[in-house]
């Protein structure tokens, strides 16, 4: 028995040691191409949000060949134990990582503060520090376009909406769909269900059969995967893709996708890091920096909607449009934005009120 | 009345899976093995039918995949806990925590693809378009086999010799020995028949409701359709209105939140927990019921020497 232990012991010395040999060696490399850490909440392949933040890595490695290294760590759940894996990736030479979910935000923080050297970009949180910035994408604007054609292809005059948390960035994309819709049909209304959750296909294919089983014939959706398009198709009615181009999932009820393009802004944060200047802002950025587009419009679309959202989209990019400008009155009758005033973005980032059309209250109010 | 049909069916939907785990753990059980591995065997079976699906292989044949998938979990556990007398309860918890994870791991490079197959609905003529029960008679091969599997166990384990001995050797292994009963062979019979269903279960989540995959795809229904077991007395068409009752409240969440009734998604999402609690306590609540019912040897091993 004892010799047993002796041979267990020995082994695990073994094991510890090389271990260690690894992740020193891991360090002595890590001066050369600069390494670049991702954390993703759900898998690459999700086809949705994540699979949007992997195209920018890629687009981002692509550009700056030889010059930059990445790792990713995908489907990461937000919360405790995403603080790990942001230090574990920290502490392998990742001198930048990015976190790409809301919920890492106070993880994020936490593991900076032991890495004053390294550079953390979180993305669409709202807390940062003086080695941790935020980066968001407007994609209200999108949402609204994607409104104008729903507006167009509704024949029932119900949208549908499967949601994910009730935070702003949720409730002003409902909000920009609706108005949207709205422009075009002012009878319309939007129904609302929440999953609780950012990717959970099952759920999401659950809540769009819901919501079709009530009526709505044209859905949105503000999670990661592309359960709620499959959905619709398999009942006959329209869908949009959301953070990715979906249009390959089903070709059928896909009208269009509200896409992310993340690339651009991460070959920024890593250029500036390699000449030097390491990147600190926090932005905000839309349609006009090219963050985010409207694609994969579908040919069943009707020549009066591409013309109105081509329209809009270039008010949009011009800056002569904002989806937030008066006159907008809330689902409970009172005037929320009047005419000629705009919601300032602090305000459309701490939004919590339905705009008219909208059924129901956002939770918790 | 229509407007809550979509209620009723996808109260049906989500009550079928639930039926076949059901019944499978209720076969194990009364046999005397507590198998907590169901959601675990439900995975592996999910991950085995959208893998058929996938590469082409149709729906009868990813149904058969699935039932042998969950049968070779099942089989790993029986090694285990009947020639080698392992905990029960050890055994079943490691199954399911090894079964999420296999699946989660083997699984990935499925992540994000549509079903290319599919069970199509079959709805009975004229039956399908009544009201309230129409739901009933427009579900597709693997809800009606649901139907008759609970018929069929139902009248194989109290109208037969052999669903007799099952009972016997969960009842008193010993005594059921003592008659020439081979306990661990049947035992060994009974947990296989708890993966198959298990199997199934989980290729009608992957290939029938879902038409994906994704890990964690059965979302704790596992552990529904254990407690479905204790809920229905361990008796057959028990199961099948606790399933319907779970089932039914499942969609209530997201039915009542499309319907704009003010309640908090988050208290809505745990409907079918709270539910399961309540039912749990509502049935311990008279302990000679249970008593009365459970299997006696239930979760005990039994050696049999030869």
């Amino acid at each position: 028995m004892k010799k047993i232990w002796r041979a267990l012991t020995a082994a695990t010395a073994a094991v510890a040691f090389t271990l260690c040999g690894t992740t020193l060696w891991g360090t002595a490399i890590a001066q050369q191409p600069l390494r670049i850490g991702f954390v993703y909440v759900g898998p690459v392949g999700d086809g949705g949000w994540t699979f949007a933040h992997d195209i920018g890595r890629k687009a981002m490695e692509a550009k700056l060949k030889g010059k930059v290294q990445t790792t990713y760590v995908e489907s990461v759940p937000e919360g405790a134990d995403a603080e790990r894996v942001v230090r574990d990736l920290a502490a392998k030479g990742h001198q930048i990582v990015f976190t790409t979910s809301f919920g890492y935000m106070d993880q994020t923080l936490k593991a900076a503060k032991s890495f004053p050297k390294n550079f953390f970009y979180h993305a669409t949180g709202f807390k940062s520090s003086s080695n941790v910035f935020i980066y968001n994408c407007r994609m209200y604007e999108p949402a609204y376009l994607a409104g104008i054609v729903a507006g167009h292809m509704s024949k029932r005059g119900t949208l549908g909406f499967v949601a994910s948390f009730p935070i702003p960035e949720v409730v002003r994309n409902i909000n920009a769909y609706t108005l949207g819709a709205r422009s075009v049909n002012p009878k319309i209304t939007t129904k609302v269900v929440w999953v609780s959750s950012w990717y959970d296909p099952a759920k999401e294919r659950q809540a769009a059969e819901t919501l079709i089983g009530q009526g709505a014939d044209v859905l949105l959706q503000n999670t990661d995967s592309s359960a709620v398009l499959q959905t619709a198709q398999d009942k006959g009615v329209y869908a949009f893709g959301w953070d990715s181009d979906m249009t390959a999932y089903a070709p059928k009820a896909h009208l269009g996708s509200a896409i992310e393009v993340w690339g651009p802004y991460y070959t920024l944060v890593a250029e500036s890091y390699l000449a030097g200047k390491p990147f600190k802002e926090n932005i905000w950025w839309g349609m006009k920096e090219g963050m985010n587009d409207f694609v994969g419009l579908n040919p069943i679309v009707p020549p009066a909607a591409l013309k109105q959202v081509a329209a809009k989209k270039a008010e949009i990019v011009a800056g002569k449009f904002h989806p937030f400008s008066g006159p907008i009155k809330g689902n409970d009758g009172t005037t929320r934005v009047p005419a000629g005033k705009t919601l300032s973005d602090k305000e459309i980032d701490s939004v919590n009120w339905y705009v008219e059309g909208v059924e129901g209250k956002v939770p918790g109010k | 009345m229509d407007r809550f049909d979509p209620l009723i069916a996808s109260g049906i939907a989500a009550a079928i899976p639930l039926v076949f785990a059901a019944l499978g753990e209720l076969v194990a059980e009364r046999a005397g093995v507590l198998n907590l591995g169901v959601e675990g065997m439900m995975l592996v079976g999910a991950l085995a039918a959208f893998a058929t699906v996938a590469v082409g292989g149709g729906v009868t044949l990813a149904l058969g995949a699935a039932m042998l998938a969950g049968i070779a979990a099942a089989a790993a556990f029986a090694v285990l806990t009947l020639t080698l007398q392992a905990n029960q309860v050890a055994a079943g918890l490691a199954l399911t925590i090894l079964g999420t994870g296999v699946s989660a791991f083997l699984g990935r490079g499925y992540v994000g693809f549509r079903a290319p197959a599919t069970f199509e609905d079959l709805p009975v003529p004229a039956l399908s378009g009544l009201p309230v029960i129409g739901p009933l008679f427009s579900l597709n091969v693997l809800g009606y086999a649901a139907i008759a599997m609970l018929a069929l166990t139902a009248w194989f384990l109290f109208h037969t010799r052999a669903g007799l001995a099952l009972r016997a050797v969960g009842e008193s292994p010993a005594v059921a020995h003592a008659l020439g009963l081979r306990v661990t062979r049947i035992r060994y019979a009974a947990v296989l028949f708890g993966g198959a269903m298990a199997g199934v279960a989980g290729c009608y989540y992957a290939v029938a409701q879902f038409k994906m995959w994704q890990e964690g795809l059965t979302a704790g229904n596992g552990w529904i359709a254990l407690a479905l077991v204790v809920f229905a007395a361990w008796r057959p068409w028990r199961t099948a209105l606790g399933a319907l009752l779970f089932g039914g409240v499942t969609g209530l969440g997201l039915y009542l939140q499309a319907a704009g009734v003010h309640v908090s998604p988050f208290v809505l999402g745990s409907l079918p927990y709270l539910a399961t609690i309540v039912a749990l306590v509502a049935v311990s609540a008279s302990p000679q019921l249970l008593r009365r019912h459970a299997p006696a040897a239930l979760g005990k091993p039994y050696f049999e020497g030869d």
